[in-house]
C-alpha cells in the first residue's frame, strides 16, 4: 500500500499542498478530483518522485519511502502516465516502452533489439492492443500512444516484485469517448495486477472507473468517498464548495444585447473551408456556433481573427468594410482571440502576468517612449483584483498559474487592449467545473459591458447556455439560426439536427 | 442533466470519434511518406551531383580522382562522426577545430619530430586521442555541471584548444618525423591510403554506437525530448558527458590523421574543419533540433561536401566562389530538410 502522510508543498509563496494524506490500497482504483490548482498534479508529482515534498512522508507498506527521481519511484513500483504524453516521437514503440530500462536487453552496452521488440509485444499483449512495436511513435494515433504509455508503465511489473501503483494524470483529456471506454476497460482488467490513481476533472468518468474518490480543494483533501455512495453533483458541490445550482450558465445574468452591430459578415467565405456565412454580432451579444469537426466553424474563427484570409464576401467591423490580412490588424480593429491552446497560443508562459496583460496594448504602459513598469504593474494589479486572478503578485510567470487563472489573464489582456469583439475558442477547455463557472461569469460581465462575443465550445450545453443566439454550421455553411434568449433556450436536439 | 455527462449524450461526439482516427491515420501516412522522401533526398542530391560533374568533366570518375576524393573525405568524415552525436542531442559542438589542434600538436610533440627528442611512436597517438577526449569530457561537464549552453561551452573549448596548442608549438610549425605515423597518410592498402581505412573504421564504430548501443538510443532520446527521456529514467547528464567525450575521441583521431596528412602540426591545422563537419552533418539530413538523422546521413553529407569541392576544383571555380557555394549549401540544406511550417517560431 502506497500512502502519503501530511504532505505539504509550496511554490513561490503559494501553498500548493497543505497537510495532505492519501492512501492507495492494493488492487484499487483511486480517483483524485479537484479544481485546477487544487493540488492534484503536485500530489501526483510527489507520488511519482519527480518532486520532493517540503514536509510529510510517503510510505510503502508502512515503511517510509524517499523518492529522489522517477527512476527511484519506478524501482518501488510506482509508475506514471502523464497528462501531456511522455513518449518520444522519434523513437520506436518498443524503444519507448523500455526507455531507461534497457538493461535486461543489453550486454556490454549492446542492445538486443529483437529481444526488446518481443518483450514490447508481450507488454502490449497484456493490455490487449495490437500495435506495431517497430513503428515510429510519431506515426501512431493519440489514442494508440496512450495505450503505449500504459504498456510502458506496466513494464515495472518485470523490474520490481512490489505490487504496482500506476498514476494516471488526466489520461482522458485528449481521448475521444470510444477510446476512453477502451482505456477504462483496460484499467478494470488490470486491477488484478496493479493499483491505479486516476486524476480527471470529468467527475462522471472518475466515478465510472474508481472504487474510492478523494476530493481536493485549495491544496487540501476535503473528502474521501466510496464511488458507489456519491454522485457527480454531490462531488461537484464538495469540490467547488459552492454547489451546483440550476443557474450554472448564469442565465439570470444574461443581459439583452444593444442595438449597434459590431461585427457583420455578408456571404463571407474561405475557399475550401466555409462559404456564404452571414453573421452579425451586436454589442453585448454572445453568438455561439455549433458544429462538428469539419463544419468550418474553426476556420471561421480563424478568418475573423485575421489568421486566414477571406476569399469571398465582405466583412464590416464597427460599420466599416475591412479585409483582414493579419492578426495584428484584427487586434487593432478591436478583435481579441482567446485561443484553444492556452499554453502555446494564448500566453507567453514564461513572461510575467503583468507583461502578458499589456502584451496586446503596450501603449497603455508606455511613458516617454519607454515601458513604464510601474504603470504596467498597476494595470495588471487592477485586473488581478477585478477578475479574481489567484496569484501572489503580478510578477509571477504565467506558467505557474492554474488553467483557469491563465484564461483570465488572456481575457485581461484583451480588455486592456480595448477589444470590443472577443472570439472565445473553447474558453473552458481543460478547466474544471469551478474554473468554468468563473469563466461563465466573466463572459456574462463582458457581455453586460457591451463586448460582442463569438463562442465556440466543447459542449452544446455550454454553447446554448451562454449564447444569445446559436448558429449551427454543417459542411461549411450555416444551416440554422436559433434565438437563445434567457428562459427561451432552444432544445439541444434541434440544434443537433442542424449540425449533422 | 448532469453537467458532466455531455459526451455520452451527443451523437456528434461519437461521429467525431469515428472520423478522428481515420483522418489522423491519413495524416500520419502522409507524414511518413514525406519523411521517407526527405530521408532519401541527400542520396539523390549526391547522385545528381556526381552525374552532373562527370558530364562536365569526365576526369571526375577516373580512379585517381575518386581516390583523391576518398582521401579528402577521410578527416571530415572522422570529425563529422563526433559532431553528429552532438547534433543528434539537439546541441552543437564548436570545439572541433580546437580539439583537432590539440590532438595534432600532442601527436607531433610526443612522436619523433624536429623540435624535441621524443619518440613515443604509437603511444603518442593514444595520448593525442585521449587529450582530445578529455576536452570533450570537459565540454560535457561544463555544459551539464555549470549548465552552460553547449554553444557557449564548446565555443570556449575551441579557443582553449587553439590557445594551448599554439602555446605548445611556440607559434611555429613542427614537423612529424615518425615514418610509421606518416605512413597513415602515405601507405596504401588496396589503392587507398590508410587514413581512408581509419576513417571507415571510425564510421563503423559510429554506426555501432548509434544503432546498437544503449548510449546511441539515449542520445536519440535526449534529442527527441530531454525532459521526457529523463522521466523515463535516462540520465541526461551522463549521456551528454559520454557523447561529448566520444565526440572528442573522434576529433582526436581526425587530428592525428590531419597531422599525418600534413606531416606537421601548426596553429592553423584546424582551420575550416568545423564548418566542413557541421555542413556535412546538416547536409546529410540530421536535424539541428535533434533526434532525427544519424551517422549514415553524415556519410552522405561528407560525400556531398567533398564531391562538390572536388568538382568545383575540376571545373576551375575560384576558391572564393567555392566558399560562397558551400555557405549557400548549408542554408539550402537546412531550408529543405526541416519541416519549417511546423516550426512556428525560429530562434
Amino acid at each position: 500500500m502506497l500512502a502519503a502522510r501530511s504532505i505539504s508543498k509550496s511554490f513561490s509563496g503559494v501553498q500548493a499542498l497543505h497537510n495532505v494524506s492519501v492512501a492507495i490500497g492494493a488492487n484499487e482504483v483511486v480517483g483524485l478530483i479537484g479544481e485546477n490548482g487544487a493540488g492534484k498534479s503536485t500530489l501526483m508529482r510527489i507520488l511519482s518522485g519527480t518532486q520532493a515534498p517540503d514536509s510529510g512522508v510517503l510510505t510503502l507498506d508502512g515503511a517510509p519511502l524517499r523518492l529522489r527521481s522517477a527512476r527511484d519511484a519506478a524501482r518501488h513500483g510506482v509508475g506514471m502516465v502523464f497528462q501531456e504524453q511522455s513518449l518520444l516521437l522519434n523513437l520506436s514503440v518498443a524503444q519507448n516502452i523500455y526507455l531507461g530500462q534497457e538493461a535486461e536487453f543489453t550486454r556490454l552496452g549492446v542492445v538486443n533489439w529483437r529481444a526488446m521488440r518481443k518483450a514490447a509485444l508481450r507488454q502490449l499483449g497484456k493490455i490487449g492492443v495490437d500495435i506495431d512495436v517497430a513503428a515510429r511513435t510519431a506515426d501512431l494515433t493519440f489514442a494508440a500512444r496512450q495505450m503505449v504509455e500504459l504498456a510502458k508503465a506496466l513494464t515495472l511489473e518485470d523490474s520490481t516484485d512490489r505490487p504496482l501503483t500506476i498514476l494516471l494524470d488526466e489520461p482522458t483529456s485528449v481521448l475521444a469517448r470510444a477510446d476512453i471506454d477502451i482505456l477504462f476497460a483496460r484499467v478494470r482488467s488490470l486491477k488484478a495486477r496493479a493499483s491505479f490513481v486516476f486524476v480527471s476533472h470529468r467527475l462522471d468518468e472518475v466515478l465510472e472507473v474508481s472504487d474510492r474518490v478523494y476530493v481536493m480543494k485549495d491544496g487540501q483533501v476535503v473528502g474521501e468517498y466510496g464511488a458507489e455512495k456519491v454522485t457527480a453533483p454531490q462531488l461537484h458541490q464538495i469540490m467547488v464548495g459552492r454547489g451546483l445550482h440550476s443557474g450554472y450558465y448564469k442565465e439570470a445574468q444574461q443581459a439583452s444585447p444593444r442595438a449597434p452591430v459590431l461585427l457583420q459578415a455578408k456571404a463571407l467565405g474561405v475557399s475550401g473551408a466555409f462559404r456564404n456565412v452571414d453573421l452579425a454580432i451586436r454589442e453585448g451579444e454572445v453568438v455561439g456556433i455549433a458544429g462538428v469537426v469539419g463544419s468550418g466553424r474553426e476556420e471561421l474563427t480563424r478568418a475573423l481573427g485575421g489568421f486566414l484570409p477571406q476569399t469571398s464576401g465582405s466583412l464590416k467591423i464597427n460599420g466599416d468594410i475591412v479585409r483582414l490580412t493579419s492578426p495584428e490588424q484584427a487586434v487593432k480593429l478591436g478583435i481579441g482571440m482567446v485561443p484553444r491552446e492556452r499554453r502555446t497560443e494564448g500566453l507567453v508562459m514564461f513572461l510575467s502576468i503583468a507583461s502578458n496583460i499589456t502584451l496586446a496594448n503596450l501603449d497603455a504602459a508606455m511613458a516617454h517612449g519607454m515601458i513604464d513598469h510601474r504603470r504596467e504593474r498597476a494595470i495588471a494589479e487592477q485586473w488581478l483584483a477585478r477578475l479574481r486572478i489567484k496569484a501572489p503578485n503580478v510578477d509571477v510567470a504565467c506558467r505557474k498559474l492554474s488553467g483557469g487563472n491563465q484564461q483570465k489573464v488572456v481575457l485581461a489582456r484583451w480588455m486592456t487592449a480595448g477589444s470590443r469583439i472577443l472570439i472565445l475558442d473553447h474558453p473552458t477547455r481543460g478547466l474544471d467545473v469551478g474554473a468554468k463557472e468563473e469563466v461563465y461569469e466573466l463572459v456574462r460581465e463582458l457581455s453586460a459591458q457591451g463586448v460582442a462575443i463569438l463562442l465556440l465550445s466543447d459542449t452544446l450545453e455550454e454553447t446554448i447556455g451562454l449564447s444569445h443566439r446559436v448558429l449551427a454550421m454543417r459542411d461549411g455553411e450555416i444551416t440554422a439560426n436559433f434565438d437563445a434568449a434567457a428562459g427561451q433556450k432552444p432544445a439541444q436536439v434541434d440544434v443537433l439536427r442542424a449540425m449533422v | 442533466m448532469s453537467i458532466q455527462s455531455e459526451q455520452a449524450e451527443f451523437p456528434h461526439r461519437s461521429r467525431e470519434a469515428a472520423d478522428a482516427p481515420r483522418a489522423e491515420q491519413a495524416a500520419a501516412w502522409k507524414k511518413t511518406s514525406m519523411r521517407r522522401l526527405r530521408a532519401y533526398a541527400p542520396v539523390v542530391v549526391l547522385f545528381a551531383l556526381c552525374v552532373l560533374i562527370a558530364f562536365a568533366n569526365p576526369n571526375f570518375i577516373e580512379t585517381r580522382n575518386l581516390i583523391r576524393i576518398a582521401n579528402a573525405a577521410a578527416v571530415p568524415l572522422t570529425l563529422a562522426m563526433g559532431t553528429t552525436f552532438i547534433i543528434l542531442m539537439g546541441s552543437i559542438d564548436l570545439s572541433a577545430e580546437g580539439a583537432v589542434a590539440i590532438a595534432a600538436t600532442t601527436v607531433v610533440l610526443l612522436a619523433a619530430n624536429d623540435s624535441n627528442a621524443n619518440g613515443f611512436g604509437w603511444w603518442a597517438v593514444l595520448a593525442a586521442v585521449c587529450a582530445s577526449g578529455v576536452m570533450g569530457f570537459l565540454s560535457g561537464n561544463i555544459q551539464t555541471g555549470l549548465r552552460i549552453p553547449s554553444f557557449m561551452a564548446t565555443l570556449g573549448m575551441w579557443f582553449i584548444g587553439l590557445g594551448v596548442s599554439t602555446y605548445l608549438l611556440g607559434g611555429s610549425a613542427i614537423r612529424l618525423m615518425d615514418p610509421a605515423l606518416r605512413g597513415l597518410a602515405l601507405t596504401r592498402f588496396l589503392e587507398l591510403p590508410l587514413s581512408v581505412w581509419i576513417a571507415l573504421a571510425a564510421l563503423a564504430l559510429a554506426i555501432f554506437i548509434q544503432y546498437f548501443t544503449r548510449l546511441g538510443l539515449h542520445i536519440m532520446a535526449i534529442g527527441g525530448g530531454e525532459d521526457l527521456a529523463e522521466l523515463s529514467g535516462v540520465n541526461p547528464r551522463l549521456v551528454r558527458v559520454a557523447a561529448f567525450t566520444i565526440a572528442g575521441f573522434f576529433y582526436g583521431v581526425a587530428g592525428v590523421l590531419a597531422a599525418a596528412q600534413l606531416g606537421q602540426s601548426n596553429s592553423v591545422i584546424g582551420d575550416g574543419r568545423l564548418f566542413a563537419a557541421v555542413t556535412a552533418v546538416v547536409v546529410g539530413g540530421t536535424a539541428l533540433t535533434g533526434g532525427e538523422g544519424g551517422v549514415v546521413n553524415t556519410l552522405v553529407g561528407v560525400l556531398i561536401v567533398t564531391v562538390l569541392g572536388n568538382g568545383m576544383v575540376l571545373l576551375g571555380v575560384s576558391p572564393y566562389v567555392q566558399q560562397t557555394v558551400q555557405g549557400l549549401m548549408i542554408i539550402a540544406a537546412v531550408a529543405l530538410s526541416l519541416d519549417r511550417l511546423r516550426l512556428k517560431i525560429v530562434k
